[in-house]
């Protein structure tokens, strides 16, 4: 069945999948502290924070494209100072997909975590204190397991997100076959040559197709995780 | 043993109380919103008092003179809430063990396994070990959540209101293993409620919360013998508490012999040996007075004694103490009996009490009493 593809349609597919699955990994971590501070720290500045998270949801794609190309660019300062000290370059490189792609499904992954953070019983954080647990355990043997039917929840949001990133990715890291060329990208450049209708329908299908199983695992893994996190 | 003194200002509600135990189970007992739950919650630290002193067992929690304040997890207060709050995503023996995890290393020594299985074993959650929560009854979880409590070894265990969200049957269901906690664990408890029945068949050691002031303190059976508080412990269900044994059974009529200070009772079988020790209320509601012993009457029990004190009218009621040959019974007449059979302080009466009225709420003792002993009818 692959056989039906091209090389050059393939590598998109495969890139896509990549890109979208190391945006999720990494937002992760962060995604889970931010939703901590937002649902549980009281401290100056949160409603700022909050906007600052939800930015990419409401601003337009391009605009967000276009900051993280002057922040992260070759010449952009947190660019230049991730490329000099650590090695890692963001500029026209499939990494620097990844952030976009990171950055666009961030808010969905913060509030989708925060909000099954808020549904967690804090009594039974109180009672698991009276049992002797530390904060840190609490919150790996209690509060983890309680919010995990969100963490996924957000998890597959964040990556369907990434999958369907456009406007920020082309604006940031630009279309590069083979390093940057994401399935939307690739569609939207087939659109653009005569006779690339038949290629576009075909990776729309693709397109359609891994969203569609994303979302039907998200939902499967969702209903074990918070059957489990109700004891049923 | 046990030290607390707690003042704290939730707006304009002020709790500002003080006690101490010597161990047993202590009961706080008042009205909802009399400040029963914040003063535990000071205890276990889940509330940090304006002002405050608390000491267990000689380890000082709370001292806002000095600025200390342990935090909850270093406490060792075993704490059963009223919902349970069992760790819906573990299984009962998770749950169990959860404290376990947590507690010093000296107390997993051996013989900690031994402890556990005393522990499933006395509370008869043995059958539990794998399910989780959400497939327990209302009463297997409260008795799961004792257990977790208890197998963190705390050197106190405080219960707030355990019982007031199961029914009935449950309540008689778990009673006896609190009983046998008081008795057998060798931890003191403190134990919030607000039912007489409860406090009257658990406590060692009562006192009477209302509006987050202590209004009385002492022995449970000295404290329900006290009119002037039965405004606060609610006068219908209030009653005097006497010390009995099991003198011997009337097989003939079904009954049971018991005997007291006061005098002998009959009341309906009750499954016990003979010997057997058992607290009885005997409500004021269920007492009659007699001015002679009386003669042609269907009442088994008729006790001697004298009216110590005769309480202020509350409309046509009026509650008396009565004084039996040393202990306490209190009854509840109406101003024109009192006024009728002339009874003053001193006056010698006669305490007549139907058997009928022996019902399972009468039964304060260590032993549940056998279904048999159950009336039907409370006043038929």
């Amino acid at each position: 069945m692959l056989s039906a593809f091209s090389p050059e349609e393939l590598t998109a597919i495969r890139l896509s999948l990549r890109v979208a699955f190391w945006a999720m990994l990494w937002s992760l971590p962060v995604g889970i502290g931010v939703a901590l501070l937002l649902a549980r720290g009281r401290f100056w500045g949160k409603p700022l924070l909050n906007a600052v998270v939800h930015l990419p949801l409401v601003m337009p794609p391009v605009v967000t494209g276009y900051l993280l190309l002057l922040l992260f660019g070759r010449k952009g300062p947190l660019g230049r100072l991730l490329a000099e000290s650590l090695g890692i370059v963001f500029a026209f490189r499939w990494t620097g997909a990844a952030l976009a792609c990171a950055v666009m499904g961030f808010p969905l992954m913060v509030r989708s975590i925060r909000l099954s953070l808020d549904a967690v019983d804090r009594r039974l954080e109180d009672a698991a204190g009276t049992l002797g647990a530390n904060p840190f355990w609490v919150f790996a043997t209690i509060t983890l397991p309680l919010i995990l039917p969100g963490i996924v929840a957000g998890m597959i949001l964040s990556f369907a997100r990434a999958l369907g990133e456009f406007g920020a990715t082309i604006t940031f890291v630009s279309n590069i076959p083979g390093e940057t060329q994401t399935l939307p990208t690739a569609i939207y450049t087939l659109l653009q040559v005569p006779g690339g209708d038949f290629a576009a329908l075909r990776l729309t299908l693709v397109s359609i197709a891994i969203s569609l199983a994303a979302l039907l695992v998200s939902e499967a893994v969702i209903e074990r995780a918070s059957r489990r996190a109700h004891g049923l | 043993m046990l030290s607390v003194s707690v003042a704290h200002r939730f707006g304009s509600f002020v709790l500002d109380a003080a006690f101490e135990s010597a161990g047993g189970l202590t009961a706080l007992f008042g009205r909802s919103g009399a400040g029963k739950t914040s003063l535990i919650n000071a205890i276990a630290g889940l509330l940090r008092p304006e002002r405050a002193r608390i000491v267990v067992d000689g380890a000082v929690l709370t001292d806002t003179e000095t600025g200390v304040f342990v935090a909850t997890r270093r406490r060792r207060i075993g704490y059963v809430f009223q919902e349970g709050r069992l760790f819906p995503h573990l299984t009962v023996r998770q749950n169990l063990l959860y404290g376990r995890w947590f507690a010093p290393p000296m107390d997993k020594g051996p013989g900690a396994a031994g402890e556990v299985d005393q522990i499933i074993d006395l509370l008869g959650i043995a059958g539990l070990l794998q399910r989780r929560p959400a497939h327990l009854s209302g009463g297997e979880k409260q008795r799961v959540a004792i257990g977790r409590a208890l197998l963190a070894r705390p050197r106190l265990l405080v219960m707030d209101e355990p019982l007031a969200s199961l029914d009935e049957a449950r309540k008689t269901e778990i009673l006896p293993y609190i009983e046998r906690l008081r008795d057998e664990a060798g931890v003191p408890i403190v134990y919030v409620s607000h039912q007489v029945a409860e406090v009257a068949r658990l406590a060692t050691t009562m006192v009477v919360l209302n509006e987050g002031r202590v209004a009385a303190i002492g022995p449970t059976a000295a404290i329900m013998g006290r009119i002037d508080l039965f405004p606060l412990t609610g006068r219908a269900e209030a009653g005097a508490i006497l010390a009995t044994r099991v003198a011997g059974h009337d097989p003939a009529f079904g009954l049971t012999i018991l005997r007291s200070a006061a005098g002998e009772l009959r009341v309906p079988h009750l499954d016990l040996p003979v010997g057997a020790a058992l607290r009885i209320r005997i409500r004021a509601r269920d007492v009659m007075i007699a001015l002679t012993p009386p003669e042609g009457l269907s009442a088994l029990n008729v006790l001697p004694g004298t009216v110590a004190e005769i309480g202020r009218a509350d409309g046509p009621i009026v509650e008396m103490r009565l004084d039996c040959a040393g202990e306490a019974l209190v009854a509840r007449l109406t101003r024109r009996s009192v006024e009728t059979l002339g009874l003053t302080p001193g006056r010698l009466v006669y305490a007549v009490i139907k058997s009928i009225a022996f019902d399972h709420h009468a039964f304060a003792g260590t032993a549940p009493p056998s279904p048999g002993a159950d009336a039907e009818t409370r006043d038929g």
